[in-house]
């Protein structure tokens, strides 16, 4: 039972400090993002209303779409608060699809990388067995890049007939950062609506919509240490998209619902905090991220790093491009040959380190990761990574006990991972 | 000790976890998803392949305060036990996939990798008891006993293996989930093929071999009484769904007596053309010397009969003490000593 006598009983305690490597996951809420939130959720008021209480929860809502903005290099207005990223992911594509095809039918073709999160991927897949989409995955190369080269092509192909393209901000699994202002050049260049999940990038690079950049940008409040459950998508003004649920329209009318308004107030007061600390935190980040690769692949020699090599430049530069950051500051994804994912997993998991075998089907099923197979790598390969992700919290100590366990733990994973194949002949 | 708990998200291995947490061990719960596309909800009495029964055993995990994870093992559970159930039904025998499950799947690559991951045993919910010198023996439960599904389980096998409920019969089973608030106490037991959702084996079987028509024919005359699908859709001792045109000479119901997918053939006859007092069994598990003197099951709800049993190289051979009616290759026998299970293996052929 869920209520305030038993939810922090001892029994739910983990019994040593758990050392958390799964920031990319969720992270800790910032104290100053609980604060506003627990106080703001104390307080009535419904931001449509037009009464005093009413007038105070809206003022709420439109300063944290006001902050939220500044830190997106967007108008206020551009902002279209959701219930996360999975739900401003479909928000941007059916949106964009509907309204672009509704103009010119011919406009059927969606473009999006083939390492795309699911709340991507499964939209487009939906759009394409639904609604007469022609869905078309953008290569990527063995880092999970997508080549503004790949991109043209695809386009050039039939630029006509193109509705929407949409590339990730940066990878959820590999943190590979894209090329995105190259991309949405490309893009524009054919005068095609652009999009990105910007969900792991934002809060830890600079993200920003705008002319030179992407057209939509869907971003989370719980990757940046707000609440669970707030999301936004930012829309460039004059961006037309079709609403895909329908209700009191209170988001520019393209989104319905009664406004979060703790929600989106914490996810503001967390964002602004992630995005001032980044610059230096990303650099203290990389660092550790470094360390932490460096020391993994000591004890355990046959470790191989996913994705971008190590850039401990950190997050300066133009993401994606010569002399900036190629992979998420916080972001180490290795390959232990010769092991089952979810076996390291459940040994780190005993010894009190907590990582991702990178997804996981409903049932809580690793699976082997659709983003590594992308990028070249065999099943067994995929089956066999794990990624520790870094966050505000995160210290020395995290990295100095993953290091201590990872040795024992991979030599005995790699024992059960012999067995495969072995058994019941 | 550190024991693995496999919980199907069943009331038996949701019991069985709890007593292994009471008797002071170090339990992990783990849930075998077993299919590829499992659906969500669970329907009646079948299965143990949804997300329901994975989110009733984490439940059930989450209520004794243990770590619980999914392992994958549907690739191994299809290669091992679908696949060589269509095969075996394509050969005309009649398979037990529960019992290649144990073999294979859950004291095997189950066991091997806990094993291997450092925990000392696996505990499950079987309906069975296992003396400290490793013997196998009945439930006290006669109705809910499991022990013919462990019985061609080898000595290694059993001996990382705990099944706390042997003790218990099911109703106290029920009853201790209900007192330990554990929400799957009232759950359904699980019966028929997990992975056959609907129950209809036939229609399942001619999904995955195609329709292979062929004759049915009198054991006696030789005619041709009528027409099938496919041999799968038969087992021996089959008399239900023959659908022959015209009745016996003798005006007495006719049975499966044979099939033969070679030549899409099956024969039927009279009951007694059914009676076996011979069996050979082949991958066997028979740690003893000369001709016992036992009892004999050849399917999981079926009673025993007398038996002598004897080795003879890597097989068995049984001889019984009383005619046993349709017993088919592929089944299991299981030799027993009142309720210790003495060995058994798979049968291979069968005599009158």
């Amino acid at each position: 039972m869920i209520d305030g006598s038993t939810w922090n009983s001892a029994a739910r305690l983990p019994c040593f400090p758990v050392t958390y490597l799964d920031h990319a996951a969720t992270t800790p809420m910032r104290p100053e993002a609980l604060a506003v939130y627990t106080a703001v959720l104390a307080d009535t008021g419904n931001a449509s209303s037009l009464h005093a209480s009413g007038r105070r929860a809206r003022r709420v809502v439109e300063e944290a779409r006001e902050a939220l903005a500044a830190q997106l290099g967007a108008r206020p207005s551009d902002v279209v608060f959701t219930a996360g990223g999975t739900e401003g992911d479909n928000l941007a594509l059916k949106g964009l699809y509907w309204a672009r095809r509704a103009v010119d039918p011919a406009r059927r073709r969606i473009l999006v990388s083939a390492v795309e999160h699911r709340a991507v991927l499964d939209t487009v897949d939906w759009l394409g067995a639904a609604q007469g989409a022609q869905v078309e995955l953008l290569d990527v190369d063995e880092i999970g890049l997508v080549h503004p080269s790949t991109l043209e092509a695809a386009i050039a192909r039939d630029p006509a007939s193109v509705a929407v393209v949409s590339v990730m901000w940066a990878n959820s699994e590999v943190g590979t950062v894209q090329p995105v202002a190259r991309l949405a050049a490309v893009a524009h260049r054919y005068g095609v609506p652009f999009h990105t999940d910007a969900v792991q990038a934002f809060g830890q690079i600079p993200v920003a919509i705008g002319a030179d950049g992407p057209d939509a940008i869907t971003v989370s409040a719980h990757k940046v240490g707000g609440p669970v459950g707030v999301g936004a998508l930012i829309a460039r003004r004059g961006l037309v998209l079709e609403p895909h649920t329908h209700g009191g329209g209170q988001e520019r009318d393209v989104r319905s619902g009664t406004l979060n308004t703790a929600g989106v107030a914490a996810f503001a007061a967390a964002a602004t905090t992630a995005c001032a600390q980044a610059p230096v935190e990303a650099g203290r980040l990389a660092a550790l991220r470094d360390d932490l690769v460096r020391r993994v692949c000591e004890q355990v020699p046959t470790a191989v790093l996913n994705g971008p090599p190590l850039d401990t430049a950190g997050g300066v530069g133009e993401p994606g491009d010569a002399g900036g950051a190629r992979r998420l500051p916080g972001n180490a994804h290795l390959s232990f040959p010769g092991c089952e994912g979810d076996s390291l997993l459940m040994l780190l998991d005993a010894r009190g380190i907590e990582c991702s075998t990178g997804s996981a089907c409903s049932a809580g099923v690793a699976r082997p990761s659709h983003v590594l197979l992308a990028m070249g790598a065999t099943e067994q390969q995929a089956r066999g990574s794990l990624r520790f992700s870094l966050g505000h919290t995160s210290r020395a100590a995290d990295v100095d006990a993953l290091v201590a366990a990872i040795g024992p733990v991979a030599e005995r994973a790699g024992r059960a991972g012999a067995l495969a194949g072995t058994y019941g002949g | 000790m550190r024991v693995l708990a496999a919980m199907s998200g069943g009331v038996d291995s949701a019991v069985a976890a709890a007593r292994a947490v009471d008797a002071g061990h170090e339990v992990t719960g783990v849930h075998l998803a077993l299919s590829r596309s499992p659906a969500s909800d669970r329907v009646g009495a079948r299965g143990c392949c949804t997300l329901e029964d994975a989110r009733d055993a984490r439940r059930a995990a989450d209520r004794l305060g243990i770590p619980f994870y999914v392992w994958d093992l549907a690739e191994r559970f299809e290669a091992d036990v679908i696949d060589e159930f269509v095969a075996s039904y394509a050969a005309g025998r009649t398979p037990n996939p529960c019992v290649r499950c144990n073999e294979r799947i859950k004291f095997a690559a189950v066991l091997d990798r806990a094993l291997a991951l450092g925990f000392d045993a696996v505990v499950t919910g079987h309906h069975a008891r296992l003396d400290p010198d490793g013997t196998l023996r009945r439930s006290v439960d006669p109705g809910k006993d499991q022990s013919y599904v462990l019985g061609t389980l080898r000595s290694a096998q059993l001996a990382a293996a705990r099944f706390p409920l042997g003790d218990s019969t099911k109703a106290q089973v029920r009853a201790e989930a209900s007192a330990r608030g554990l929400a799957v106490a009232d759950k359904p037991d699980s019966h028929d093929i997990c992975f056959i959702a609907d129950g209809d084996t036939g229609g399942w079987l001619r999904d995955r071999l195609g329709s292979r028509p062929g004759p049915i024919r009198d054991a006696q005359t030789g005619a041709t009484l009528g027409e099938h699908d496919g041999t799968f859709a038969f087992t021996v001792g089959q008399r239900r769904g023959l659908r022959l045109g015209q009745p016996a000479p003798d005006g007495r119901p006719r049975y499966v007596l044979d099939i033969s997918p070679a030549t899409s053939t099956v024969t039927v006859g009279p009951a007694e053309a059914l009676d076996v007092r011979r069996l050979v069994a082949e991958r066997t598990v028979w740690p003893h010397e000369g001709v016992l003197t036992c009892q004999a099951q050849v399917r999981a709800h079926g009673g025993v009969v007398p038996a002598q049993a004897q080795g003879r190289g890597d097989e068995l051979v049984v001889t019984l003490g009383a005619p046993v009616r349709g017993t088919a290759p592929g089944q299991a026998v299981i030799l027993y000593d009142g309720d210790r299970v003495l060995g058994g293996g798979h049968i291979r052929t069968t005599a009158s």
